[in-house]
């Protein structure tokens, strides 16, 4: 990690479990990702020195902010960062102008509306200066709030739930921007969300955080797919979860898996021996459904069939369970719906799906022998 | 009429406002917003000229102020003066009894100001001094108009505490709620007549200004006033 990096330790029992490790490099978004009440937003407000953890540390750009061994814990003031409220925080008193303004206090009175229109216009807002806060929509609330962070010109920068508070089309349009303008920031940014798909869209690396302890952390696409346990294949909404045991290595690069009353290949993982109980995932996108009537060279991999249980459409993709033959665990996995449509794939239907054997993930199983 | 005493009233009441203001915004900050061991005491403490009998007060505050007393003895040493019957010692008695008045408004309306806002200045890097001016007191500013309002009129008003403290010395101490007293003993209707019309008149038009001001800031999107 580069001595810019934003390094992060904390632990405490009481008020609120905490036991979460994290670093984040200039120019790295990363992601802090859990279910409500996992102590994400508690995390953040460690790092912009608003909670004083029992124990750990957090150093910036080289400088300590904080440090329980030392007595040290500089006040948020006195810690360069910028903080995007999850309701915005936007002073209601005040225009946008003014507000992020509030950030630019170090500079000459004279000079700190002008700055504060020129932030204003990077987030789109030209000719909006002068509204109060309640004057504008919640997406134009959001940039005040990312101008009046970015303002102070942070050594971090800091964003709590950021998309949570608008609409759907807004939210889109409000992460497609930040993609945009984070490029141009090289600081450290981290992003507090429950959102998994929005972690995986906006984040180059994610902490997985649970009970105030961080999990996992890694590519978002690793978390997501290649979990390290049971438990968090759970809280990133991986429901193909089974179990299963390590037959014989049947080939060179390839492990068997036995599960669901099927012998299933694997992408060779010399961390399990024959004989060893796991527990494994696939994600759905490692569910690939054979064409009834124009079979194709991929259908060979772990072929399985069974019943289609449960047929949603969702507008462009379709959800289907499938309960797999003498096998009582379904698999879940979705389909374009115009595939759906064209393959007659509806509840009750016989259908043929294969397993691909990349996309199986082994952990180790949940109850250990 | 007995201007002096209106005159005498008036400046009580702005004195005792003015000192009063900035008192109250440092005790009502810290009732709002920390949880410090005693709190519950201090609010008592602070609601008890609410309850007590103003006579009770004025008795105690008498012995406080007294020329045997500590206070006495130090405010004769520094002024040459004596607080006991005295426009001195008037002030301070007002500044005490209209403690919950200051008080209690300002409290309220810190307590209305969202965390997040003062976090948010925090970290845009304001000390605790520039949050104070720049969002906490704009935010709370319609519960710091009825701290006005209320310590001012009932400074007009008080009867009790200044009789007891003050007595009833011409030009020193005789507010006008005394000097109505003294009229009505005197069997001077008329006159007592015409200054209770003129306290209920400033009081009602203090209380139906502040009303239609906060009502004034209620529309404009901010958090509702106190409303009397």
């Amino acid at each position: 990690m580069s001595s810019k990096s934003l390094c992060v330790r904390l632990r405490q029992t009481r008020p609120i479990p905490l036991d979460c490790t994290l670093e984040c490099a200039p120019g790295e978004l990363l992601s802090l990702v859990g279910p409500s009440g996992s102590g994400k937003s508690t995390v953040l407000r460690c790092i912009a020195g608003l909670h004083r953890p029992r124990q750990g540390r957090v150093e910036c750009s080289g400088t300590v902010w904080f440090a329980a061994d030392q007595g040290l814990a500089l006040p948020p003031q006195q810690r360069r960062i910028g903080m995007v409220f999850q309701n915005y925080s936007l002073l209601p008193h005040l225009s946008a102008s003014d507000n992020v303004a509030l950030g630019l206090e170090h500079l000459p009175a004279a000079a700190r509306t002008a700055t504060a229109n020129e932030w204003l216009a990077r987030v789109h807002l030209e000719g909006l200066e002068q509204r109060r806060p309640n004057q504008l929509s919640g997406g134009q609330q959001q940039r005040v709030a990312l101008a009046r962070a970015l303002a102070r010109e942070p050594q971090a920068l800091l964003l709590d739930e950021p998309f949570s508070a608008v609409d759907q089309v807004t939210r889109r349009k409000l992460q497609q921007e930040l993609a945009r303008l984070r490029r141009e920031l090289a600081i450290p940014i981290v992003l507090v969300t429950h959102d998994l798909d929005e972690a995986r869209m906006l984040s180059d690396r994610m902490v997985l955080l649970h009970h105030g302890v961080s999990l996992q952390t890694g590519l978002p696409e690793d978390v997501m797919t290649r979990p390290a346990n049971a438990a968090i294949a759970r809280l990133v909404g991986l429901s193909n979860l089974f179990e299963g045991r390590i037959a014989a290595p049947c080939a060179s690069g390839i492990t068997s898996l036995e599960s669901l009353g099927l012998h299933l290949e694997v992408a060779h993982n010399p961390g399990f021996a024959q004989g060893d109980k796991v527990s494994w995932v696939i994600p759905p996108e490692g569910i690939l459904l054979h064409r009834r009537d124009r079979p194709a060279r991929g259908d060979a991999e772990n072929p399985v069939t069974g019943l289609v249980a449960e047929c949603l459409a969702f507008g462009s993709y379709t959800q289907i369970v499938l309960l797999p033959e003498g096998g009582e665990l379904p698999l879940s996995f979705s389909i374009p719906s115009h595939v759906a449509q064209r393959d007659g794939i509806a509840a009750g239907v016989a259908a043929r799906v294969s397993l691909l054997s990349q996309a199986i993930h082994l952990m180790p199983p949940e109850k250990p022998e | 009429m007995d201007w002096s005493a209106l005159a005498l009233s008036l400046k009580l009441a702005f004195a005792t406002t003015l000192l009063l203001l900035p008192l109250a915004v440092l005790l009502a900050r810290p009732l709002a917003w920390s949880n410090f061991a005693g709190k519950g005491l201090v609010e008592a403490l602070v609601a008890l000229p609410l309850v007590l009998p103003p006579t009770v007060l004025g008795f105690y505050l008498l012995l406080a102020m007294g020329g045997n007393s500590t206070l006495g003895a130090v405010w004769h040493g520094l002024t040459g003066r004596t607080l006991v019957f005295s426009f001195d010692g008037l002030l301070l008695a007002s500044l005490i009894f209209n403690l919950p008045f200051a008080v209690q408004p300002i409290q309220r309306a810190f307590d209305a100001v969202p965390r997040e806002a003062r976090e948010a200045a925090w970290c845009c890097g304001l000390s605790s001094w520039r949050t104070l001016w720049r969002v906490e007191l704009p935010l709370a500013w319609p519960g710091l108009l009825s701290a006005i309002v209320l310590t001012f009129a009932h400074t007009l008003g008080e009867f009790g505490v200044v009789l007891m403290v003050g007595g009833n010395i011409a030009d020193e101490t005789r507010t006008v709620a005394i000097s109505i007293y003294d009229r009505v003993q005197a069997f001077d209707e008329p006159g007592a007549a015409s200054m209770s019309a003129l306290l209920v008149a400033i009081s009602f038009i203090a209380i139906a200004s502040l009303n239609s001001l906060t009502r004034r800031i209620g529309k404009g999107g901010q958090e509702t006033g106190h409303e009397f």
